[in-house]
């Protein structure tokens, strides 16, 4: 059975959508046990091949039992286990808070959404784990089609905000499609491996074909991770959507993408092809630049808590495009920390806001006064949530902007450091305004405070026990991973030192 | 011309794009949320053409294999056991396929049509949803063109 | 807004049709993607291990069925999708408890009414040709599930909703369609509990009366049965709900 764990990581959350899907409409009391067990089994399997992985390097899984590129496989190495551990754990910590919240905001349609929750998971797990190009594509579709109907279920501005978003999903996977095609075209294969390995052999390195292929790909990812200025579809979807979407999709869905783009650089065109013939580096740096300072600047100008944690989400995203395309091996060391450790520091703050807007009904900033007394425990985990996202140690954040800022300077784009240098203060300005209000209340907090006192039963409570544990326990892991942060970069520096990124001289 | 051979020998090519591009501008530009999802469809339809073109195949036949390769019916086969159906034999598997001769260049590819069916299924996923999701703005908001709901959220504020 | 459009389609334009130069000619037989030894395998030895000679039957449910069941679970989350953006319950003072109504509907034409009724059992039985001789002809799961579910909302077409409902009510849709999956992974697991990898047939030879590879071209038909079932819940479910605007009461 263990030598089957790559597999079991998607086939339990899928099995369960199913089952739910049929046993979950008249027994909606059976929803929230199986999701739970589904996810539960997920993430126990991560860890399993996690740990086959760190002992025997990179493993395959043949489905059909059919070797690459013949059949479909599994190629798991640091890189899949540590962020299909991510995404598992931060979709079962979702699940624990959804128990209040899924029945309260889309209230007669239960059993549909926790169906589309795992096989949202499915999707997403199955982007990390294939060792195929076009298998990607329909893993990538399902997780898209998913979203659009989890973001649809809210209100009224969510369908309009939906519809964007499957306009521009559409037309960014299309590209991915085409690049695939061209790729496609000029080796014969699609499985990653062996598309690199034809791309070596018939020396296509230099062909416009393939340079297309890889503008193609990249510009179909960038739609879909929401890298700016490709962005619009993301603030309204993430804010008008149901409370646990935004927290499932929200630290998921543009991280993964990252990691598509990563594999694609690292596994399919050579980071030589993508870092030294290309010189794009400098072009893709100044834009990842623009990116941070414009979401932060952004996000300082909402009044509404949701959307100024998706524009904090943009700017992550240029942090870790920007870290990337650095073409330095510290910088790729530090986007792939950051991509586990933003998918937890986004997932505490939106549960945050979603403990605050169950509890006052209420989405904008003001909604949080005099928080800190009536309910402390969420506020520290929001804490630890707010000071990773600045960058204050021990947390997670910290050590990934450590690291990103190695990479800036080391490979000498000095633009890049002061952009996240200028972003965490921005962060820090946020946060603490939110503090403030939360700490002290605001001028007219009197009569506000008052008024919603009566909304609900003695004003806004402690966050229920369902509510607050995913909280806390996501505290205690952005600093678990920020304390032992050395055994996880030496994970990823293991995976990264094959590709010699280091040895090119820019 | 050069250009003129780059176009007749490869029209094929130049066709899939300009009808992927009419589809891709009718997404981005036009008002109506039902012609975006017409200009999707387009859109995904031009690149199922492209990669099916791919496998095309100078005189080729459909990727399955013709009957009488499979079902050899006269000549090698000597089983006693003529059960009067006429040349039916049933030589076993084996035997079938130690005599099978395929030459590859008669059969077209297969792997673009299979991809390009996990592509059109897709295609229409998306469009029923997109469908329904217009069908759910049209309930709320009492109108299909985008500048008027936007103009109606801007007023509800 | 129009303008932007434009530029950014003539450039999208523009680097698509840069690589053409590139490109093989149409119908080159020495193209990569043909001469490569992938299609060259399945072209030549799709016969020899699954005794199945379409080619795009086998690579589709052998080959790369994880990819296929993957397609299914499209449809699938496309159906859910729509009824869970859609669906709605009707209004009370629209409800009528356990009466069969047909006031929502004229009275069907002789004509519509006569024909559909004499071709709909035959659409349907083609339907399940194209299913199960997916191995020898074009066809399969997919395109005999389609045509199957085409058979249902020609019905409603003819008729209306209700009596296409009698057939498929709303439960037995999803029913249906989640069992078509479950049969589709069914298979996948049952390769696994006999030990081998996940979709991987050859094992069921254990439980199958048939060699190894005739329980390839077996378990492929089973997986396209699942995979039809699934298809002609959905196409209808979606049908319905897209037709009625979530009402399940009267279509077009």
């Amino acid at each position: 059975m263990i030598d089957q764990s790559p597999a079991i990581i998607l086939l339990a959350p899928f099995l369960l959508a199913i089952l739910l899907a049929l046993l979950g409409i008249k027994r909606e009391w059976l929803c929230f046990p199986l999701v739970i067990t589904g996810l539960a089994i997920s993430v126990a399997a991560s860890v399993v091949t996690l740990m086959r992985v760190i002992d025997e390097g990179t493993i395959q899984y043949l489905f059909g039992g059919w070797e690459p590129p013949f059949g479909i496989n599994l190629r798991v190495d640091g890189l899949n286990a540590l962020v299909a551990l991510a995404v598992s754990t931060v979709s079962l910590l979702t699940a624990i808070y959804s128990k209040r919240a899924v029945p309260a905001e889309t209230s007669d349609k239960v059993s549909q959404f926790y169906t589309l929750y795992l096989l949202s998971v499915t999707g997403l797990l199955g982007i990390v784990l294939t060792g195929d190009a076009f298998n990607l594509y329909v893993l990538i579709e399902i997780s898209a089609l998913t979203s659009y109907a989890l973001i649809g279920m809210g209100s009224k501005r969510a369908t309009l905000a939906a519809y964007k978003y499957l306009i521009m999903g559409t037309i960014g996977a299309s590209f991915y499609l085409l690049g695939v095609g061209y790729l496609y075209i000029k080796t014969g294969s699609l499985n990653m491996y062996d598309i690199q390995e034809q791309i070596v052999a018939n020396d296509l390195l230099g062909s416009p074909t393939i340079l297309v292929a890889f503008i193609l790909i990249m510009v179909g990812v960038w739609i879909k991770m929401a890298f700016f200025p490709l962005h619009a579809w993301l603030p309204n979807s993430y804010t008008f959507g149901p409370s646990t979407t935004s927290t499932l999709l929200g630290p998921l869905v543009t991280k993964v993408m990252i990691y598509v783009m990563i594999r694609m650089i690292l596994t399919v065109f050579s980071p030589e092809f993508a870092f030294d013939q290309l010189d794009w580096s400098n072009i893709i740096v100044w834009m990842s630049v623009i990116a941070i300072l414009a979401a932060s600047i952004s996000a300082l100008a909402q009044t509404s808590l949701q959307k100024m944690l998706a524009f904090l989400i943009i700017a992550e995203v240029g942090y870790m495009v920007g870290g990337v395309w650095l073409a330095d091996e510290m910088g790729i060391v530090g986007s792939i920390y950051h991509i586990i450790a933003d998918a937890f520091m986004t997932l505490c703050v939106f549960l945050f806001a979603g403990i605050i807007f169950t509890k006052t009904g209420r989405r904008d900033l003001s909604a949080m006064e005099g928080l800190f007394t009536k309910m402390p425990l969420t506020m520290v985990g929001f804490l630890v949530g707010a000071f990773s996202l600045i960058g204050i140690p021990p947390t997670a954040g910290f050590f990934s902007k450590w690291y990103l800022i190695q990479g800036g300077i080391s490979s000498g784009h000095y633009e890049y450091v002061a952009a996240l240098l200028i972003s965490s203060l921005i962060n820090a300005v946020l946060f603490f305004r939110i503090i403030e209000i939360a700490y002290f209340g605001t001028k007219p907090a009197e009569g506000h405070g008052h008024h919603h006192e009566e909304e609900r039963k003695d004003g806004p409570t402690e966050a229920s026990f369902s509510m607050l544990f995913p909280l806390l326990i996501t505290a205690a892991l952005l600093i678990g991973i920020g304390l032992y942060n050395q055994e996880v970069v030496a994970i990823i520096t293991d995976f990264v030192s094959q590709f010699n990124i280091g040895a090119t001289i820019l | 011309m050069e250009l003129l051979e780059a176009l007749s020998a490869k029209f094929n090519y130049w066709i899939y794009v300009i009808i992927m591009m009419i589809g891709l501008y009718a997404m981005i530009s036009k008002n109506n949320l039902v012609k975006k999802l017409i200009g999707m469809s387009i859109f995904q339809t031009a690149i199922i053409l492209f990669y099916v073109s791919i496998g095309v195949k100078e005189g080729d036949t459909i990727p399955i294999l013709y009957h009488d390769q499979v079902h050899p019916s006269h000549g090698d086969s000597h089983h006693e056991a003529d059960t009067g159906h006429g040349e039916d034999h049933h030589p076993s598997h084996e035997e079938i396929v130690a005599n099978l001769h395929i030459e590859p260049d008669d059969f077209a590819n297969p792997l673009p049509h299979v991809l390009m069916l996990t592509a059109i299924v897709v295609g229409v996923a998306t469009l029923g949803v997109g469908l329904a999701l217009t069908q759910k703005i049209y309930r709320d908001f009492g109108s299909i063109e985008e500048n008027e709901i936007l103009e109606s959220i801007k007023s509800a504020k | 807004m129009k303008s932007f459009a434009l530029i950014a389609v003539v450039l999208t334009g523009w680097l698509l049709l840069s690589a053409v130069s590139d490109f093989p000619d149409w119908g080159d037989t020495e193209s990569p993607a043909n001469d490569y030894r992938l299609s060259q395998h399945y072209i030549t030895e799709t016969f020899p291990e699954t005794s199945v000679p379409n080619m795009v039957t086998a690579v589709l449910a052998d080959y790369r069925g994880y990819d296929t069941m993957f397609e299914t679970v499209v449809i699938f989350v496309a159906g859910i999708a729509i009824m869970s953006i859609l669906r709605r319950k009707p209004l009370d003072h629209l409800k009528d408890k356990g009466k069969e109504t047909r006031t929502y509907k004229k009275d069907p034409d002789l004509i519509i009414d006569t024909t559909c009724r004499l071709m709909i059992p035959i659409i349907q039985l083609f339907a399940l040709y194209v299913v199960a001789h997916g191995h020898h002809s074009p066809g399969g799961g997919f395109q005999g599930g389609v045509i199957f579910g085409a058979s249902f909302i020609l019905l409603a077409l003819s008729r209306d909703l209700q009596a296409a409902q009698r057939w498929v009510p709303e439960k037995r849709v999803l029913n249906l369609a989640g069992i078509g999956i479950l049969i589709y992974s069914g298979f996948g697991f049952a390769c696994m509990l006999l030990g081998s990898n996940f979709l991987d047939y050859e094992i069921l030879h254990k439980i199958m009366p048939a060699t190894p590879i005739e329980a390839r071209s077996h378990s492929m038909l089973g997986v396209e049965i699942g995979v039809a079932f699934t298809c002609t819940a959905i196409m209808f479910s979606i049908y319905s709900n897209l037709a009625s605007n979530g009402d399940m009461k009267e279509t077009l």
